[in-house]
């Protein structure tokens, strides 16, 4: 009955309701002010319609009392509303440390998600209940946005860039994922599901031999990790040749880079997060490393959106090997 | 400064007969006839807009079935009254597009501005006229352009009115070859017609008012109109730099939004709503102006606060250029940018609510006239508050992520386009119509057309609210590929009912417009007992608008005044010396 009335939609996150909360707090303030200016309009309309030739309207011409309390009243809300909004946001924009990993690339018109362990999939997400994860996005060719209307998250592929959207479900089940961007011809059939499934069940999915075939996940599974994957592409593209620990190599190591402070040329220092990874794969004159030559060749055009994020997920994992 | 406005041209009818049919009505210099152009063409871009509209909700309705009265319409674009995908999206498109750029502002700042301004401040006619020719016959070209780009190879363009990079950026992507450039054209060149337009405006306020009229004895609208025109001059410029960069893009192999070559897409979000929220306000502004002016005189009372209300618009405008990224809160903007961007749109609803307040205060104690303009401005009044009110959704940042690209948007948007902007015209028309073109409206099919719009209009788009909410997306060609939205689809053809029906109310507002042109009762010169200037000229006004030099000895808004008689006391009206009165 709600949702042939198409009220909100099941809330399945552990932010929906608190988004929801503002929400419907939002609609009771309006609801006061639209009813009230409704009420102040119907009185006055009525108390002060014309009534004969000779009466006159009174002589009001302003009132700086009132002005000044219709605009101090308005503005303290206002500012209420941002302080609780503002602070929600936070919570939204950071992700948890402990979150699942997932890479997406929205492609005209479809999803491709792929899972840390290897596991992919193309308009489907599967993923455990009780646990954030994370998504990391792009796109290959124009800009998507990744919306799942239960969990209350939406963000935006774009083309060149990657963007995160992180959310933990709080029930099991399938929810929809929609492309809210518009992104071309088919846009409006770029429709994925999202299935919520116990931990164990995930564990089993991820690990599942493709033998049956799953629905949606129509590219022949990948039985290396991400990382894994990531590594033959580096030896296949030969980033090793110069990407080496030994002494002379052309390039610096790559081996305790992720999270790094890297020092550059011209003396400033950039944090290498996943984003400084692929621009200097793809774009690698734009921030040079002190003390090396700019002999590296630009990728682009080379390595699919995907194989970037696998490259990008190797050389994060040489970081944490290290860690461990 | 009214020097210029010649005596001899006292008679209205005097002047056409001296420069003959083309100059009269095709290139004229005077301000009303090329304010008179502009409402026509704008009216007759709103067929368009309008007809692609229907087409846009029939299909949202039943999808894929065969739309009425549009067989005619030629394949690729439909086939045989079914629309596929790629004309949808041209369609919503150029809805959006021609409604924004060829139907509001040319009505709001192209029409009106010209038609009132010169009359409102006591000027002959603009500062530039030949200036303000050109700004109409420049926007005729770019209005071929937009509407004839449907029939070349590859159809109109369909990467939405906010051409968002690089779908609009490379042919590829939407399939629309010379549609999408010829898009980017005719906006650069309606552009220029804008300038021209800001620069006369802005000219002629300054130095062209007559004596007495001091700023703050000026009409609200026309402060309204000034500060639009600033507006205009100053975001325009930013717009045609993205589409010409956005040409480069698509025919010079540049890549300033391909991420590719180098580029990024984000850049042209940002050039856009940098241009694009003052807009929004380019398209309220004078709308609110025009309700400032028709409220005072149906309620025979000074308009509340008009200081206020001056500065209002003007802080308005003034936090219209850092507010724009709140069209981008999910393009992966970081916290401390998201949170500034939330704190500025938050503020920039006070002024707004300032000005609602105003306006019930005008109300308050009264002697309230229900004529038809006054009913649009009143209507114009309650759906501005419901279009200012769901603007605090999106300015909140949790709220927005949740409800952006949804059919909320949609409901905002034309709250505030339709409910605001158009009403507003309409209100203009009706109240204007008499000295425009010398007679009265018809006060019968003008309250059938006003209660029939306003009915079905809200029975047609607040719904929208809440489907919107529900998670029915925007922009999709067919929701009943979407199992989600199954339960909501009957919303769909309910909201649709009320826009068809909402539609066909506005062939009254067609008949009593042509109807009244040739047999509308005679105007006399201030039929609505109006203090401003305006309503001192002859109806229509000849050519120089003033048959003698005004003086302004007073505000704009000084009704029931106890200094006289009668429940008015034009602005021109000398009450020092013993004769009171103009005429
Ligand atoms: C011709 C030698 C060469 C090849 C091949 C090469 N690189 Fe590089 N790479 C360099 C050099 C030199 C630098 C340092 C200068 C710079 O920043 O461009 C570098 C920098 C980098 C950096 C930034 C390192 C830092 O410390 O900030 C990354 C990441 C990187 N390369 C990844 C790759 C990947 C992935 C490949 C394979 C797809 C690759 N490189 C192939 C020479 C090479
Ligand atoms: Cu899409
Ligand atoms: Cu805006």
């Amino acid at each position: 009955m709600l949702e042939r009335l198409g009220l909100m939609p099941t809330q399945a996150s552990t932010v929906s309701g608190d988004v929801d909360a503002l929400y419907l707090s939002l609609v009771g303030l309006s609801l006061v002010f639209s009813l009230g200016i409704a009420a102040a309009l119907a009185y006055f309309a009525i108390a002060y319609r014309r009534r004969s030739e000779a009466h006159e309207a009174e002589q009001i011409h302003g009132s700086l009392a009132l002005e000044l309390v219709w605009s101090i009243i308005p503005f303290t809300i206002a500012m209420g509303i941002f302080i609780w909004g503002a602070s929600l946001f936070v919570t939204l924009k950071r992700p948890p440390d402990n979150a699942l990993e997932i890479f997406a690339v929205g492609k005209q018109w479809m999803w491709k998600l792929q899972h840390l362990e290897g596991r992919r999939e193309i308009n489907a997400l599967h993923i455990p209940v009780g646990r954030p994860v994370k998504v990391t996005l792009t796109s290959e060719d124009v800009i998507h946005s990744f919306f799942v209307p239960a969990f209350r998250v939406k963000q935006d592929a774009v083309p060149g860039r990657y963007s995160t959207v992180w959310f933990e479900a709080t029930k099991t089940g399938s929810f929809h994922l929609f492309c809210a961007e518009y992104c071309g011809t088919e846009h409006s059939g770029m429709i994925g599901t999202v299935t919520v499934m116990e931990p164990d069940d995930y564990q089993d999915w991820l690990s599942a031999e493709m033998a049956g075939g799953m629905a949606g996940t129509a590219q022949g599974d990948d039985p290396l990790s991400v990382a894994a994957a990531g590594g033959e592409l580096f030896r296949g593209l030969g980033c090793h040749t110069c990407h080496r620990q030994t002494a002379g190599a052309l390039g610096p190591s790559l081996t305790e880079l992720f999270g790094s402070q890297v020092s550059l040329r011209g003396g400033r220092t950039v944090l290498a997060d996943e984003a400084y990874l692929r621009e200097s794969i793809v774009d690698p004159r734009a921030k040079l490393v002190d003390g090396y030559q700019p002999v590296m060749p630009t990728f682009q055009g080379q390595v699919s959106e995907e194989g970037l994020m696998q490259l990008v997920a190797y050389i994060k994992s040489l970081a944490a090997e290290q860690d461990s | 400064m009214t020097a210029h406005a010649p005596t001899a041209d006292a008679h209205a009818h005097a002047e056409h007969h001296d420069l003959g049919f083309v100059r009269t009505y095709l290139f004229s210099t005077d301000h009303k006839m090329i304010g008179r152009q502009f409402l026509f063409m704008s009216l007759f871009m709103m067929i368009i807009g309008g007809g692609l509209a229907l087409m846009i909700r029939w299909q949202l309705a039943w999808p894929e079935t065969q739309i009425p009265l549009t067989r005619w319409i030629p394949e690729p674009m439909m086939y045989d009254g079914f629309m596929p995908p790629e004309f949808y999206n041209a369609a919503v498109t150029m809805h959006a597009t021609i409604m924004v750029f060829f139907v509001v502002m040319p009505l709001l700042v192209g029409c009106f501005g010209n038609f009132l301004i010169p009359l409102m401040i006591g000027a002959g006619d603009m500062a530039f006229p030949l200036l303000n020719m050109l700004s109409f016959w420049v926007s005729v070209p770019a209005g071929i352009m937009m509407v004839g780009s449907f029939w070349v190879e590859g159809g109109a363009a369909a990467a939405g009115w906010t051409g968002y990079a690089p779908l609009s950026t490379v042919p590829e992507y939407t399939g629309v070859g010379m549609g999408q450039n010829l898009w980017a054209l005719s906006l650069i060149v309606l552009g220029a017609s804008s300038l021209m337009g800001a620069v006369n405006y802005i000219t002629t306020i300054i130095n062209m008012r007559a004596p007495g009229m001091t700023w703050f004895r000026m009409p609200l609208v026309v402060w309204s109109l000034f500060i639009t025109a600033i507006l205009l001059l100053l975001a325009l410029p930013v717009l045609t730099a993205g589409l010409g960069l956005m040409l480069f893009d698509r025919m010079a192999g540049t890549s300033f939004f391909l991420p590719a070559g180098g580029g990024e897409p984000l850049l042209w979000q940002h050039i856009f709503w940098f241009f694009g929220h003052p807009e929004v306000y380019i398209m309220i502004l004078p709308a609110m102006g025009i309700a400032s002016e028709i409220m005072p005189v149906f309620a025979r009372k000074p308009i509340f606060g008009y200081h206020a209300m001056v500065f209002s618009i003007i802080s308005i405008a003034f936090l219209s250029w850092i507010v724009w990224g709140h069209h981008m809160f999910q393009s992966g903007m970081n916290f401390t940018l998201g949170t500034s961007f939330m704190i500025t749109t938050m503020v920039i609803a006070v002024p707004s609510a300032i000005k609602t307040f105003n306006w019930l205060g005008t109300l308050w104690g009264g002697n309230i006239h229900f004529k038809v303009p006054m009913l649009w401005a009143l209507g114009f009044i309650s759906t501005f508050v419901v279009g200012g009110l769901s603007g605090i959704y999106m300015a909140n940042t949790p709220i927005d992520i949740f409800i952006h690209d949804t059919y909320f948007i949609v409901a905002h948007i034309h709250y505030v386009l339709f409910g605001g902007s158009i009403f507003a015209m309409f209100g203009a028309v009706t109240f204007w119509f008499p000295k425009m073109f010398g007679r009265m409206m018809n006060p019968t099919m003008g309250q059938i057309h006003f209660w029939g719009t306003f009915i079905f209009y809200n029975i047609g788009f607040f719904p929208m609210h809440i489907i919107g909410v529900g998670g029915h997306m925007r922009r999709i060609y067919n929701p009943t590929q979407y199992e989600f939205l199954e339960p909501m689809q009957w919303w769909n053809v309910f909201i649709t009912r009320g826009v068809l029906i909402m539609g066909a109310f506005q062939l009254v507002f067609a008949i009593n417009l042509f109807y009244s042109l040739y047999f509308g009762k005679k105007a006399d010169r201030n039929p609505w007992q109006s203090n401003t200037l305006e309503w001192e000229c002859p109806s229509p006004p000849g050519h120089g608008n003033f048959e003698t030099p005004v003086t302004v000895h007073r505000g704009p808004y000084e009704y029931s005044s106890p200094e006289v008689e009668e429940d008015f006391l034009p602005q021109t009206r000398d009450l020092s010396g013993a004769t009171g009165g103009s005429h």
